[in-house]
């Protein structure tokens, strides 16, 4: 059936945090590199926006490998954010990224307070769209043993502190590894957060009963793929009930529908993460099934889907 | 590099679980040089979660050919795959074996597989006899045991020399093909200084470095290593190697196939 010329193809765009972006799909930190891989493969130009890979101050060799294993419907991790360092980011990696028309969104990690200012302000000036603070590695040490994000003051700190040293956009990528996420969420809203990532990857393991070591030269790596999806959409309908700022979320979406549930959740757009390597077309497949579902459903505007959850009368 | 959805054209046990399949993917056997891969999507669904890679066997026009050995739950599946069924792969990826035409004029070649190693070892001899037909290569196969040992009159018909080493001593060198090289050497004849090319276990690779090391003899290695995304965006499948200190080289993206003097193997 060909459709009527006068009706309007839905509307995918949505403004996040001050970025426009053209449709809801953004690639998630650490799972496309700085681009350029996936450049060959996938048009980056139809992306809503590009998390790059986390940069830090000085360049990191990363952990020692063994560094991923497959688990079931997921993967452990522990690269130990491996990159080159702020400065080669922007001299090396940043002009290949800005020719595109896909708003930059730049992940940044300190191990101390003084580093994510000091990142911050070195990218002051930059042609790019936000930051995204990275207070969620669950594969670097820190002296405090905790995760930024694992301690609502610490994150309170780190957060109004970045505020302070930019005017870009700020996105904040949290930690499920917490016993309550929504209330370090609203201490971002509250410090300054123009949004919030939901969510990095779970804490977990594999053991080799043969040789009974662990899978990981580090033990312990970070989870993700589709076995945390229903977790990670459980906690963005939490955080959604108590933040006003906008949500990315983020945990195994694989498909359009996955995306769906976290819209509808309350996501207001989401990222695409492990789903790049098992298929690098995944970002472009689930922005085409959205406009199919939307045209199917008769909805105009995406924006009227996020958070439009259907609880059943009489529940929270 | 493409990602493409590739019809296959054969896919037979060749040995007791080792299979050899072959896809219909022009542009990718247009593209492929020896030592790179192809990165299969095994399973439409979330087990196995992560694709494949294996070593491209062959080239013939449009065709490239896999071997394999069924290992776990992908190449299980893998191995089930039909005729006229397609694959969803991306390729060639990583960077193969560097065959400078200066240095191969007048050397003489070792190749040294290990199990499938010799997947990738067969498209190498093929590919340098067609630039140098008056080479002489040496192939060392190992295996298990003899039922295992794969593409040995693949190889003679190309023309090697082939020696073949079973750990069990059900046929040639009893022992790893590591140790078959160190026996060969040095190579009697008026080149002394062959080029080593080892695919295979870590642990042949890294014993064939040492040998190469000792009889100066330059020597590439191909890697086998776990992979997630397989384009060199994820740093999963890292390997140690030489710099002013040392540094992390990605298996998928730098390699698969390094200079075993710059890698440091632990």
């Amino acid at each position: 059936m060909i459709r009527k010329a006068k009706e309007k193809s839905p509307n995918l765009a949505i403004e996040l945090a001050g970025i426009s972006l053209k449709n809801p799909v953004m690639v998630a930190s650490g799972t496309f590199g700085y681009g350029e891989e996936y450049a060959e493969l996938i048009d980056l130009n139809r992306l809503g926006a590009i998390v790059t890979k986390t940069i830090t101050l000085k360049p990191r060799l990363g952990n020692e490998p063994p560094r991923i294993v497959e688990t079931a419907s997921g993967i452990l991790n522990s690269i130990g954010l491996q990159n080159v360092g702020i400065d080669a980011f922007i001299n090396e990696k940043l002009p290949f990224l800005r020719e595109f028309a896909v708003p930059l969104i730049v992940s940044i990690a300190g191990e101390t307070l003084d580093e994510y200012v000091e990142l911050a302000k070195t990218l002051r000036g930059e042609e790019i769209s936000g930051l995204e603070l990275n207070l969620s590695c669950p594969n670097i040490k820190y002296d405090r043993k905790l995760m930024f994000a694992q301690d609502p003051q610490a994150t309170h700190q780190v957060v109004s502190s970045v505020r302070k040293a930019t005017s870009l956009p700020l996105i904040v990528k949290l930690s499920p590894n917490v016993t309550d996420i929504a209330s370090i969420a609203r201490t971002c809203e509250e410090a300054g957060a123009d949004g919030i990532s939901l969510i990095n990857t779970f804490l977990g393991m594999a053991i080799d009963v043969e040789s009974r070591e662990p899978m990981l030269r580090q033990i312990t790596g970070g989870l993700s793929g589709p076995a945390i999806k229903p977790i990670a959409l459980r906690m963005v309908y939490e955080v959604h009930k108590v933040v006003e700022i906008p949500i990315i979320g983020v945990g195994g979406i694989m498909a359009a529908r996955d995306a769906l549930e976290f819209i509808i959740a309350g996501a207001k757009a989401i990222a695409i993460g492990t789903g790049n390597f098992v298929d690098p077309r995944t970002p472009i497949k689930v922005i085409d099934g959205i406009r199919e579902y939307m045209i199917k459903n008769k909805i105009k505007d995406i924006k009227s889907m996020v958070g439009s959850l259907k609880c059943p009368k009489g529940s929270l | 590099m493409l990602q493409i959805d590739a019809k296959i054209l054969m896919n037979e046990e060749i040995a007791p679980e080792r299979y050899r399949m072959a896809l219909s993917a022009q542009e990718i056997a247009r593209q492929a040089r020896p030592g790179q891969f192809i990165h299969v999507r095994v399973s439409e669904g979330y087990t196995p979660l992560l694709r494949r890679p294996f070593s491209v066997h062959r080239v013939q026009g449009q065709k490239i050919e896999l071997l394999y050995k069924v290992m776990g739950k992908g190449t299980e599946i893998l191995s089930k795959k039909k005729r006229g069924e397609y694959l969803d792969i991306l390729g060639p990826l990583g960077k193969g074996y560097r065959l400078p035409s200066a240095t191969l004029k007048g050397s003489d070649i070792i190749l040294v597989a290990g199990g499938t190693g010799v997947a990738s070892l067969k498209f190498l001899a093929e590919s340098i006899l067609l630039g140098h037909p008056e080479l002489s290569i040496l192939v060392l196969i190992g295996a298990k045991n003899k039922e295992q040992l794969l593409c040995e009159r693949d190889f003679r018909r190309l023309g090697c020399r082939v020696k073949v080493a079973t750990e069990n001593g059900t046929r040639g060198y009893k022992g790893l093909a590591s140790g078959l090289l160190e026996k060969c050497l040095p190579l009697s004849g008026d080149s002394p200084n062959p080029l080593v090319f080892a695919c295979g276990p870590t642990e042949m690779l890294r014993r064939i470095g040492e040998i190469s090391r000792r009889h100066r003899l330059p020597c590439q290695v191909s890697l086998e290593e776990h992979l997630a995304c397989g384009i060199g965006a994820c740093f999963g499948c890292v390997v140690k190697a030489k710099s002013s200190t040392y540094t992390y080289k990605r298996v998928c993206k730098d390699g698969p196939v390094f200079d075993a003097g710059e890698l440091i193997w632990e």
